[in-house]
């Protein structure tokens, strides 16, 4: 019998390798949340996975002392998916931001949301590209002035929370990175939920977006409790401020099995198949 | 007993007709039935554009050795109807001695058919059927067809059982009303040789239980043509081995998912066709840098664009080779038979697990769509597999080794973890933009490739002669067929990257003239074989693009 491992902290969970963050971005305590959220549930590093694909928030992998995936943009969650399929033992935490998650990987987002594979989707939302320096992402204001988009983009933002419920997400939740700890705790939740859960975290650029310093002072909880109900739901993802932070939509949908059956037969079984 | 002038050890036969005709159904059991007396064969299938229905052709080739190319001609063509039929002229050559074999009540046989001056002889489909309640012309047809190249009445019978679900007596009925018809007697094949066990199987097929054998247990599916069977056999397969399949929404995802999986420590694997294979090589070069193992099939058909989804062709070895950005050594392979598309993909799974880089397997529609009896294959040999790292506290996941391959860690092990990255980085998998890791690392990969010994399956080496034709893939049937027995060399190369330059100059020691056989416009693998290796002076290239397969004769009479 292997004598029990120890109970593992957040710092345990955290590499030392220095982030390539800007000073006060929000992703920091992200991070912290993700490592506190991991000891928190007990678990060891070497069972976990953390994959994501590319941008600032994208990084994140790298900075846990769990196994991770830095792949390219906009494919995370199919590589998350793929992992957890082949090996549902492990815990597979996935992480992105507005560009990665909801531009060029927008198709996989809806898909991820309708398998319902039992992933956890950590969407860190800053309303910029910040590792290309502040171009407009589907969650810009329409009139947030830039470079390539002098004047505004003019076009209507993305709601990832009403497209995730339609999708299909299993569960849904809006955070903060200013609270680290109310952070940690959803994150938490949403890995113990079954299925695919998402996570919108408001995590701000202060480098491109320095007025998101304001967000701590317009974040508030959820005035009310989760509901299981997607009608409910979609009501009040599509009246709310954008601010209400807690879980907000919380179903009960099986999360996706693979067909697989139940011993492994011999791959010479099938070549009865091609026999005369 | 019928006395038979001549008796023939190949007999090609084409079945034809409009949609809901069963020409499909009545060949796939011509050639079981074909099988089940003893013979080799093969049939590839053409119809056209329409979703569902719409006119369709079975050629069929009987033989008694092992094949997988079509002949020049086509001995008999029947028509269940001539509908839409003239569509396939340039895909069933006729010559003067051949049958047309047609129903009087559906019309003549086209112009485009008659103008071969083929013998038209009509037999009465529809009436034949009409006596028995419940039967199909097509299941005369099948008689017609099986009793003219002299296959037993059982045989017919036996794969008629097999694969009639219902309407059984009516099809043998009509089956046995055909066989009775006489017609003429120049198109009875040899009685076979007795032999050993024998599959039928399609190149599809074939491939994807290769990928099975060579250890794979997780696919990601994105339906294209003419990949698309390969991967819906795989669904109910992998559940009976252990394995899972999953659906993606698109070929980016497919590749991804491939790639997470085996990140996992899972062989993965993912199939598709040209415009797929564009869509997944950013997410290959992913698996070059990371250093994950994956293997995609390319079952090639005529490009650019959209081109002919439903035809074959050669010519995606310029995006296997070179449509990765960056350096990016990776493995690509292609099979030269339909049986080889069970040993090559087994082999490809092999050298992408050893050497933890993708293998792009280079398939077509010619070989992926067509149907074959074949020798039931040996059993694996050995079986290359993936270095695991073991749980340690120093762990390094690209450690400089002398073979460049490092021991990989699966998630779950202890004391390894590190992230896999597609950004360039130092032995401990850290990012690093400093230039002696890129050169370290860059130096790492491509030694994987350079000191891979793939002993004696980099290319299939036959004949002798100071004429070399080098080829690969699914014109190497044709190639084969064209130059038995003449004082000429064949290379068909199977390992088509990394190459081989000193194998090469070996097998073509003594050669003063090479001819370059492919199924392309632009020449891409005479382009590929002049960059990689040294060539005699006398080069000519043989190539046109598809959708029609080579038959001997042009290669033949390109060569003579």
């Amino acid at each position: 019998m292997n004598a029990p491992l120890a109970l593992l902290q957040a710092k345990d969970f955290k590499s030392d390798t220095k982030p390539v963050w800007c000073p006060g971005c929000g992703d920091y305590s992200v991070l912290s949340a993700i490592t506190k959220a991991l000891a928190t549930l007990a678990l060891r590093p070497e069972n976990v996975a953390v994959v994501s694909g590319i941008g600032c928030s994208s990084r994140i992998p790298a900075y846990t002392r769990c196994y991770g995936f830095h792949g390219v943009h906009g494919r995370a969650l199919p590589a998350a998916t793929g992992l957890k399929v082949a090996r549902p033992d492990l815990t597979v935490l996935v992480a992105s931001g507005d560009g990665d998650g909801y531009s060029i990987g927008g198709n996989h987002f809806l898909h991820a949301c309708r398998r319902n594979v039992d992933l956890t989707y950590i969407v860190m939302d800053n309303h910029v590209y910040g590792m290309t320096k502040g171009q407009p992402s589907p969650t810009t204001e329409p009139d947030w002035s830039s470079k390539l988009a002098p004047g505004g983009t003019g076009l209507r933002e993305f709601h990832p929370l009403v497209i995730a419920l339609a999708s299909g997400a299993n569960f849904i939740a809006r955070a903060f990175s200013g609270d680290p700890n109310g952070c940690a705790a959803l994150i938490a939740e949403a890995v113990r939920h079954p299925g695919f859960s998402f996570i919108e975290v408001l995590s701000p650029c202060v480098t491109f977006r320095p007025e998101q310093r304001g967000w701590k002072d317009q974040v508030h909880p959820a005035p009310v409790a989760p509901t299981d109900d997607p009608g409910r739901a979609a009501r009040r993802l599509m009246t709310d401020d954008g601010f209400n932070i807690g879980v907000l939509y919380q179903g009960r949908r099986p999360p996706y099995a693979a067909r697989a059956s139940g011993s492994a037969g011999s791959v010479n079984d099938l070549e009865k198949a091609f026999q005369l | 007993m019928r006395h038979i002038a001549a008796m023939r050890d190949s007999v090609s036969l084409a079945l034809a007709g409009s949609g809901g005709a069963g020409v499909m159904t009545a060949g796939n059991m011509l050639l079981e039935a074909a099988a089940l007396a003893g013979c080799y064969g093969l049939m590839t299938r053409s119809s056209g554009p329409q979703i569902r229905g719409g006119e369709a052709a079975a050629m069929l080739r009987l033989a008694t050795f092992p094949t997988d190319a079509q002949e020049d001609r086509c001995h008999v063509l029947a028509a269940i109807d001539w509908q839409n039929v003239a569509r396939f002229a340039a895909e069933i050559p006729l010559a003067p001695q051949s049958l047309l074999v047609g129903d009087p009540a559906r019309g003549e046989p086209p112009d485009g058919f008659l103008k071969s001056g083929a013998r038209y002889v009509p037999v009465p489909l529809k009436k034949l059927a009409g006596e028995i309640q419940g039967a199909w012309p097509n299941m005369v047809a099948l008689g017609v067809l099986g009793g003219l190249v002299g296959l037993p009445a059982q045989a017919l019978e036996a794969a008629a059982r097999k694969s009639m679900k219902k309407g059984l007596d009516a099809g043998i009925a009509a089956l046995r009303a055909g066989f009775a018809f006489p017609l003429p007697d120049d198109f009875v094949l040899e009685k076979p040789k007795a032999g050993g066990a024998r599959w039928l199987i399609t190149g599809n097929e074939a491939a994807g239980y290769g990928a099975l054998r060579g250890g794979v247990r997780f696919v990601a599916a994105y339906p294209i043509t003419p990949a698309t069977e390969l991967l819906e056999w795989f669904a109910p397969a992998l559940a009976r081995v252990g394995g899972s399949l999953v659906q993606a929404e698109d070929e980016l995802a497919s590749i991804n998912m491939a790639l997470g999986a085996s990140f996992g420590g899972v062989p993965s694997l993912t199939a598709t066709s040209g415009p797929g294979l564009s869509l997944m090589t950013e997410a290959l070069g992913l698996g070059v840098a990371a250093e994950i193992p994956v293997v995609v099939v390319d079952v090639m058909r005529t490009g650019p664009s959209t081109g002919i989804a439903t035809k074959t062709e050669q010519a995606d070895l310029n995006i296997a080779f070179y449509g990765m950005h960056g350096d990016a050594p990776h493995v690509v392979v292609a099979p030269n038979s339909i049986p080889d598309c069970i040993a090559a993909t087994e082999w490809a799974v092999g050298l992408a697990e050893s050497l933890q880089v993708p293998a792009i397997v280079l398939s077509d529609q010619y070989f992926g769509q067509a149907r074959a009896v074949i020798d039931a294959p040996p059993v694996s040999g050995e079986r290359r597999e993936r270095e695991k790292a073991k749980a340690n506290g120093t762990y390094s996941r690209y450690a400089m080794t002398p073979s460049g391959v490092s021991p990989m860690a699966i998630p779950g092990t202890p004391g390894c973890t590190y992230t896999a990255d597609g950004l360039e980085h130092n032995e401990r998998a850290l990012p690093s933009s400093q230039a002696g890791d890129h050169q370290a690392q860059m130096d790492k990969r491509a030694r994987k490739l350079a000191q891979l010994d793939p002993g004696e399956r980099w290319a299939s080496i036959e004949g002798e002669g100071d004429t070399a034709v080098i080829t690969f893939g699914s014109c190497t049937g044709a190639v084969r067929e064209a130059l038995a027995g003449k004082p000429i060399r064949i290379v068909s190369l199977r390992l088509l990257s990394p190459a081989q330059p000193g194998k090469l100059k070996k097998a073509l020691e003594g050669v003063k003239r090479v001819i370059v056989v492919e199924q392309n416009h632009s020449g891409q693998f005479l382009r590929y074989l002049r960059s990689e290796y040294e060539l005699p002076a006398d080069v000519r290239s043989l190539r046109r693009p598809g959708p029609l397969p080579f038959r001997p004769q042009e290669i033949a009479g390109a060569i003579a």
